[in-house]
């Protein structure tokens, strides 16, 4: 995968200096975090665009599943064509809790999380000693029997009509999720949050490790990692953001439907992810705002959305080649070189 | 869950004749598209994720050039014809720049053009279903074995695609091109070294594929509704019989598309509700416990 390998590293660092670097890191993300959010809640209050927040809250459930994927595309190295089925899981496992125990909404979501771990820890460890495109093919089968499974069991997942009825949301430690408003500070919240966990788990020992197994799985094997514990490791925590990005959908649209368990959603996710890049952290970030904002404009100016995606799609296949902010990345760092090259002479 | 009626059927040998002709028509259908599907990926080692999309333009260029002409031979050959052409142009012109890429670029441009393809169909053919209608050649009483009515058209399906079997089998084992493109799946760059235009074999082997799925299309035309968007499930369940046969071999192709036929004809008595779900758990078992499939040579 030589095209596409996240965080390519500059040089060598020694232990201490590493730490010293990480540290520093740590609180540069940790900044930008907070940045970002102030921004995000101050945005209702100037702008007062109810389709805005909309939008916000919609790039938040994709954002947390599309980036979740990045950690398994980009960043180990396995291209999954199931990882959809885990926004489905979420989606669905919520709805269900929410609908039929009714408990409040922050247990309904901690066991969520809890379900989609165990079927990503059992799926995953059918899936993971598979290679390249086996890999995809079993994940796909995953996903298209979880998909046939919640069609074909109408009387608890209501088949191919979705849970419908509207979701219960009643309010908690004063936050109600059904006003639009608090809806979209928890989604913010949700995916500050969730973003900065992964780039925690990206830029920590293990994401280096994931790093080696994708660049070399036979030394990371070598020199004692367990390749398939990492990979499951992985799988498993990929699967957790999904599932939330799952849970900030099923809120927005007061239900679940089969589409979030289909093929077609893990099939948007990488080429979202291959829209904004997948050798940056923010690429994923980046592709989500991007195909939304074109998803909504051309499904606004013609019904023939296909053709326009397609063509979109093969500029970048074909034309670049990369994604958005690869291709970003790469011309500054071509430039930096050359001002560098300049400064010496 | 309908056991009993999944039971009943077995013990019964009009419904066993009915059951297992359905199951072949569709085994059939898939066969050639899977064996498009698995030549490519063996010579070229891409995954065309199109491939549904090429089966699609077989049968609304047969449906077209039989409510001309009137004519189902020339429709056939004409849906074959034109989906091998689209399929050489879609190599030549695509495919070809995005060889040495990654895998996931390859799946981008396809499923760029799955996009592009079934928005194409919707402009000039209109986003309904459509229907073709059985020619009137074959709108004549069913046979009937054992007291299970066979219509003819099934019988004809069968045997076209039984012949298209066996003259790939035999082109691939016994002819010069045949022996040329298994060298090139084999190694490639030796083949050119000796001489022989890979660029050309390439073509021609997609240009194969696409005539092979176009037959499909062709042949399902009037047997099927058809509807943008149609060669999805089909493109699907051939990626399952190359799973399950192997990838890259032909003969796998064949058994794994009368397995998954069969699966599904008698799949949709004993669980009605279930049967695609079915089929993913066959592939899933099938992979997870030989990734390599039933006649793959290949170690994933």
């Amino acid at each position: 995968m030589t095209e596409l390998q996240a965080d390519r590293p500059t040089g060598t660092l020694s232990a201490p200096r590493f730490q010293a670097e990480a540290k520093r890191s740590r609180y540069l993300d940790l900044s930008v975090a907070l940045a970002t959010f102030a921004v995000l809640a101050i945005l209702p209050f100037v702008s007062g665009s109810k389709a805005l927040l909309d939008f916000v809250i919609r790039c938040s459930a994709y954002g947390l599943f599309t980036t979740s994927l990045n950690l398994l595309i980009g960043y180990t190295g396995m291209i999954s064509f199931g990882h959809g089925m885990f926004f489905g899981i979420g989606a669905y496992s919520f709805g269900l809790i929410m609908q039929r125990v009714g408990v409040p909404i922050p247990v309904a979501f901690v066991a969520t999380l809890a379900i989609t771990a165990v079927i990503a820890a059992v799926i995953g460890a059918i899936c993971v000693r598979l290679k390249e495109i086996y890999f995809a093919f079993v994940t796909l089968a995953f996903q298209m029997l979880i998909h046939s499974t919640i069609l074909s069991w109408a009387s608890f997942t209501g088949g191919d009509q979705g849970l419908r009825g509207g979701l219960p949301r009643p309010p908690f430690l004063g936050i109600d999720l059904s006003n639009q408003l608090h809806l979209y500070l928890a989604s913010c919240a949700l995916l500050v949050v969730g973003l900065l966990a992964m780039r925690q788990i990206a830029q920590s020992p293990f994401g280096y490790t994931l790093r080696m197994i994708r660049d070399n799985p036979a030394r990371a094997s070598f020199i004692g990692v367990e390749v398939w514990r990492a990979k499951l490791t992985i799988f498993v925590l990929a699967a957790l953001f999904a599932s939330m990005g799952g849970m900030v959908m099923a809120l927005f649209v007061s239900g679940a439907y089969p589409e979030f368990a289909y093929w077609t959603i893990s099939g948007e996710a990488i080429f979202i992810n291959m829209l904004g890049g997948v050798t940056t952290f923010l690429g994923p970030m980046v592709g989500t705002v991007l195909l939304l904002i074109l998803n909504d404009t051309v499904t606004r100016l013609t019904e023939y959305y296909g053709i326009v995606l397609g063509i979109v799609i093969l500029f970048f296949a074909i034309g670049l080649r990369k994604g958005l902010m690869d291709f970003v990345v790469e011309r500054i760092a071509a430039r930096n070189d050359r001002a560098g090259k300049r400064g010496r002479t | 869950m309908d056991l009993y009626a999944l039971a009943g059927c077995l013990g019964s040998p009009a419904c066993l004749v009915t059951q297992t002709t359905s199951g072949l028509i569709i085994g059939m259908l898939l066969f050639l598209v899977a064996a498009g599907l698995t030549l490519i990926f063996g010579v070229l080692k891409v995954v065309n994720f199109s491939h549904g999309a090429l089966y699609m333009f077989g049968a609304y260029f047969a449906m077209t050039t039989y409510q001309l002409t009137g004519n189902f031979a020339l429709a056939t050959l004409c849906g074959a014809a034109g989906t091998a052409i689209i399929g050489l142009i879609f190599e030549r012109v695509f495919m070809s720049r995005v060889y040495g890429a990654n895998v996931l670029m390859q799946l981008l441009v396809c499923y760029a053009f799955v996009l592009i393809f079934d928005d194409v169909v919707r402009l000039i053919w209109g986003p309904e279903f459509k229907s073709m209608g059985m020619p009137a050649t074959f709108q004549v009483a069913p046979f009937f074995i054992a007291g299970g009515a066979v219509p003819p058209y099934y019988l004809l399906l069968i045997g076209v695609a039984l012949a298209a079997a066996v003259v790939l089998g035999f082109g691939l084992a016994r002819t010069r091109i045949g022996k040329v493109i298994r060298a090139a799946a084999h190694n490639p760059a030796m083949v050119s070294a000796l001489g022989i235009n890979t660029a050309l074999i390439n073509g021609a082997v997609f240009a194969l594929g696409g005539l092979l799925a176009g037959l499909a299309g062709a042949l399902a035309a009037p047997v099927r509704s058809l509807t943008p968007g149609m060669g999805f499930s089909v493109l699907i369940e051939s990626f399952i019989v190359t799973v399950i046969g192997g990838m890259g071999s032909i003969l796998g192709a064949l058994i794994g598309a009368l397995l998954l036929g069969l699966i599904r004809s008698f799949g949709s008595l004993g669980f009605p509700l279930f049967t695609e779900g079915l089929m993913y758990l066959f592939m899933v078992i099938m992979l997870a416990s030989r990734p390599t499939g039933l006649f793959g040579k290949e170690v994933a």
